[in-house]
């Protein structure tokens, strides 16, 4: 499947929090290749910043040609991506990386802050199958995403660091119970670095597959400039999180 | 009137290119990474990242920081080793129409020389030898800013390989025109300038450098100017050809370094923001070339106007 890098518009960019924004950008090609855990690498069409910015694909819409970018103003660059404006050019590259990998039958999503974006994409592509969704944050305000997992999963768990809503605690701590009630044979995890080593080390001690995806500062974001790499546990030749992964089975790089 | 097939058909040192547009090592992968954006047949020259006698798994840490145009890297020359290149990575590479220039750096002044004969095979067109690579504590830099040692690298790797040898020479010296007399008297065949010039980047809030390696090295439109300078400078004291290299981003970028004296141009950072760059550029020259009713691109080396 070949990357593209297309000058294209932004159908709209809207606020869903005080820092979270969704961007729609009208990449038809992309939105039909797509797959889950796959990204596309946006620059604003002039000027500053001078490198592109990597942004996980939260959800398509293959009918309207459309690709939904969830993310939080963290910088200077997503700064200058909250100021976009519908119709507003930019330069999408991708579709890009390896996605998840679907072959299951009773999958665990775990997504904490962020990390739960891509997983609204990967939950579709899932669907009808019987999927759970856990999700963390630190607080209520964070908690945004139940809404977009509509239709999407059998049950939705919750937990936030302040207790504001759903479990307070971490989303590990609320692994052993679900493992219980339920026969998972795969956990897909996209979080913080910490939580997703937390769950990858539980997944593993339970014997559940377990697939991770990885962030990293990038500057291509296709193999080239060997920013993004990390180490592998499994050989010698470090992995590219940008073309290797993002997404990787947790034992290849946790 | 030459075709416009032929107005951008450049020999450097005896390398035959189809255009003077190259990539600048270390931002272009093998090549291959770029084939869904640019068709490697039209590329003046693919100069690979930056190869090492034995694999490099480079520097922990973050290794790239945004600064103002322009960006920081410490990558500190990941590579699969210079047996992994010609026996997986070359092969590959033949099917293309391209000269394949490969970029080494040694340790010492002798494993200069055993990457060059190694690499004295067919398939690759010339060596580019890497004197300067800011992130890499052992080496590198330490040959890139003494002239003395610069010199006897190119010696020792022209008395090993029958390619022509291009080296690239740092920007972070006192005098790189005396650098460029020194390398060109030792019988090197061309110049590369600029490598990136070493900078850093503090976060206030944890106080600690950006970058894992502390320092990295300064690439992108941020340095133009500086390079230009340099090639400017250099063009004035050597008869050997000169890459010029250093935030290229447009052909009248380009353009800046040939009538500063560039004879070819390469183009790095730039990979980064628009994968087909390259192609880009050399399309931007060829317009030039007719809006300015020019036949040739060499009608523009050198030709800068001081004081006419």
């Amino acid at each position: 499947m070949p990357k593209i890098a297309i000058d294209t518009t932004i159908v709209e960019n809207k606020s869903i929090t005080d820092d979270v924004k969704e961007l729609i950008v009208y990449a038809p090609k992309i939105a039909q290749q797509a797959v889950p855990g796959q990204f596309v690498h946006i620059k604003i069409a002039t000027g500053e910043p001078l490198l592109r910015r990597p942004l996980s694909i939260s959800n398509v819409n293959v009918e309207a040609g459309t690709l939904s970018l969830i993310y939080r103003i963290v910088g200077k660059g997503t700064a200058y991506l909250a100021n976009l404006r519908t119709n507003d050019e930019v330069n999408c590259l991708g579709p890009l990386g390896n996605g998840f990998d679907l072959t299951c039958e009773r999958p665990l999503l775990v997504g904490g802050g962020m990390g739960t974006a891509p997983l609204i994409f990967l939950a579709q592509r899932l669907n009808p199958r019987t999927t759970t969704v856990l999700m963390g944050g630190r607080n209520k305000a964070e908690m945004f995403w139940q809404p977009m997992y509509e239709g999407l999963a059998k049950e939705i768990h919750i937990t936030t660091d302040d207790g504001s809503m759903g479990t307070k605690g971490f989303t590990v701590s609320a692994l052993p119970e679900l493992v219980k009630a339920n026969q998972f044979d795969r956990i897909f995890v996209c979080g913080p670095h910490v939580m997703m080593e937390a769950v990858a080390k539980f997944a593993k001690e339970h014997e559940i597959p377990c697939q991770v995806s990885l962030e990293k500062y990038m500057a291509c974001g296709i193999g080239a400039c060997l920013s993004c790499t990390c180490v592998n546990k499994l050989g010698d030749k470090r992995k590219k999180v940008c073309t290797d992964g993002p997404v990787f089975w947790a034992e290849e790089v946790l | 009137m030459l075709s416009s097939e032929t107005m951008l058909e450049i020999d450097i040192a005896g390398i035959k290119m189809k255009n003077p547009i190259m990539t600048g090592s270390g931002t272009f992968g093998f090549g291959e990474e770029y084939s869904d954006f640019v068709d490697l047949n039209k590329i003046g020259a693919v100069v690979v990242k930056g190869t090492t006698l034995l694999p490099r798994c480079g520097n922990d840490g973050v290794r790239i920081a945004e600064t103002p145009s322009g960006m920081l890297n410490c990558i500190g020359l990941e590579n699969p080793g210079v047996e992994h290149f010609l026996s997986d990575i070359l092969p590959r590479l033949k099917k293309y129409d391209v000269p394949i220039i490969v970029n080494v750096s040694g340790n010492t002044v002798e494993e200069y020389g055993q990457l060059a004969k190694i690499l004295d095979v067919y398939g690759i067109a010339a060596v580019e030898l890497n004197v300067s690579c800011p992130n890499v504590k052992e080496g590198g830099i330490v040959f890139g800013t003494n002239r003395d040692s610069a010199a006897a690298v190119v010696r020792e790797v022209k008395r090993n390989t029958s390619k022509p040898v291009i080296i690239k020479l740092s920007p972070n010296v006192t005098d790189i025109a005396d650098m460029a007399v020194a390398v060109e008297e030792a019988g090197a065949d061309a110049i590369s300038m600029i490598n990136t010039l070493i900078g850093m980047v503090i976060d206030v809030d944890t106080w600690k450098p950006v970058l894992g390696n502390i320092t990295g090295g300064l690439s992108g439109p941020a340095v133009k100017p500086v390079a230009v300078r340099m090639v400017w400078q250099v063009a004035q004291v050597v008869k050997i050809p000169i890459i010029g290299m250093g935030g290229i981003m447009t052909a009248e970028d380009a353009i800046e370094f040939f009538l500063a004296g560039a004879s070819a141009v390469a183009i790095g950072t730039a990979n980064f923001v628009n994968p087909s760059a390259v192609e880009d550029v050399a399309k931007g020259i060829q317009e030039y070339l007719v809006k300015k009713k020019l036949t040739h691109v060499s009608q523009l080396i050198g030709q800068l106007k001081v004081n006419k």
